[in-house]
């Protein structure tokens, strides 16, 4: 399915959704953090867009957001769509986890909790991945201090 | 790790009950090798060295793209064998040299320190590469990036490049065996000794 085509389809859902395509390679949707889980559900489920494949999770901090940012793929239908969600809490981040939707998510939602402290509400086994369990803060956020080991230019 | 206890040289056992009965005129210094097999050291020196600098059996420690270019090294076209470097081991048990081609990171500054104490002596150390130099291009604003191998283990060789290319990892060898040839057992400090560990 084209980019025009499917922009038309997912608009007809209902989400409120800023959709663009400027300056990225893939079609971009950002979506309101209340319906992550939904919007990911039904990109899943319905056969025209059908997104089986969850192929990069990225963890994002923005200054004064966090975020993440799905990059999805239909194995059968070629085509590929970015979905961004981000919070301004910074101090208790919490978005909706998408690893009952796509089982892959799981790892990869725990290395973004690992270094921006973002939680996801229904993940089964959220824990530090790379990181040794009583490591100090996050340290991929943009304010993380460690004036032992940092050298900062 | 009892090496400051280690009796390198035959006038450190007096008085020990472990004696070693030599002739008054004996010309050169024995360094006990325990069970009965002692080791001379005269002019064989230099021959001994000869023998070890043309000999040195590295240990791999590639952690990143450095490594790339070390087994390119070791490769047909620059064949670090011709130096007597073919034995490339995967333990430090056997090995003599270690090679740190990588970023080292905190996680892995454990594993490096172990791996080089579980080396027998005499051992040498060759930081190949920025990273393994001084963090290189992750030297700014990286919270897991150690500043250098130096800071983990003492370095006998610094080959500089990002990553160097094989002749550079061959210059920085034959200085390596420069270095052992112009060795003494007399002399020879542990590099341990002294090494600044610094505090964390």
């Amino acid at each position: 399915m084209s980019n025009e085509e499917l922009i038309k389809l997912i608009d007809t859902w209902g989400f409120t959704l800023q959709t663009t395509e400027e300056g990225t390679e893939f079609l971009t949707f950002t979506v309101r953090k209340e319906d992550l889980h939904e919007f990911c559900r039904k990109l899943k489920a319905d056969p025209a867009t059908h997104f089986d494949l969850l192929f990069c999770v990225t963890g994002m901090d923005w200054g004064n957001e966090l975020g993440v940012i799905y990059h999805l793929a239909s194995t059968d239908l070629k085509h590929e769509i970015v979905v961004k969600v981000m919070t301004a809490d910074r101090e208790t981040p919490e978005l909706d986890t998408v690893c009952d939707i796509w089982r892959t998510a799981e790892f990869h939602e725990m290395e973004v909790f690992d270094f921006f402290g973002i939680r996801f509400k229904g993940h089964p086994n959220l824990k530090r991945l790379f990181l040794t369990p009583d490591w100090d803060g996050y340290p991929l956020r943009k304010d993380y201090v460690d004036e032992a080991n940092m050298v900062i230019k | 790790m009892g090496i400051d206890e280690k009796k390198r040289f035959l006038d450190q056992y007096q008085g020990s009950g472990m004696e070693y009965d030599l002739p008054k005129d004996f010309p050169g210094k024995v360094i006990p090798g325990g069970n009965g097999g002692n080791i001379v050291v005269t002019a064989l020196d230099s021959v001994i060295n000869w023998g070890r600098s043309n000999s040195l059996w590295p240990l791999y420690f590639g952690t990143s793209c450095c490594a790339i270019e070390m087994m390119q090294t070791g490769a047909s076209k620059h064949d670090f064998s011709r130096f007597g470097f073919e034995v490339a081991r995967p333990s430090p048990r056997q090995a003599d040299l270690i090679i740190i081609a990588g970023t080292i990171v905190n996680k892995m500054a454990p594993v490096l320190r172990r791996l080089y104490d579980q080396m027998a002596e005499p051992k040498y150390v060759i930081a190949m590469g920025a990273c393994a130099i001084s963090g290189g291009p992750f030297y700014y604003n990286s919270y897991s990036v150690v500043k250098g191998a130096d800071h983990v283990i003492p370095v006998d060789v610094y080959i500089p490049g990002c990553p160097p290319r094989p002749e550079a990892l061959l210059e920085g060898l034959i200085l390596l065996q420069k270095k052992i040839k112009t060795e003494h057992a007399k002399t020879k400090v542990n590099p341990i000794d002294g090494f600044d560990e610094g505090t964390l």
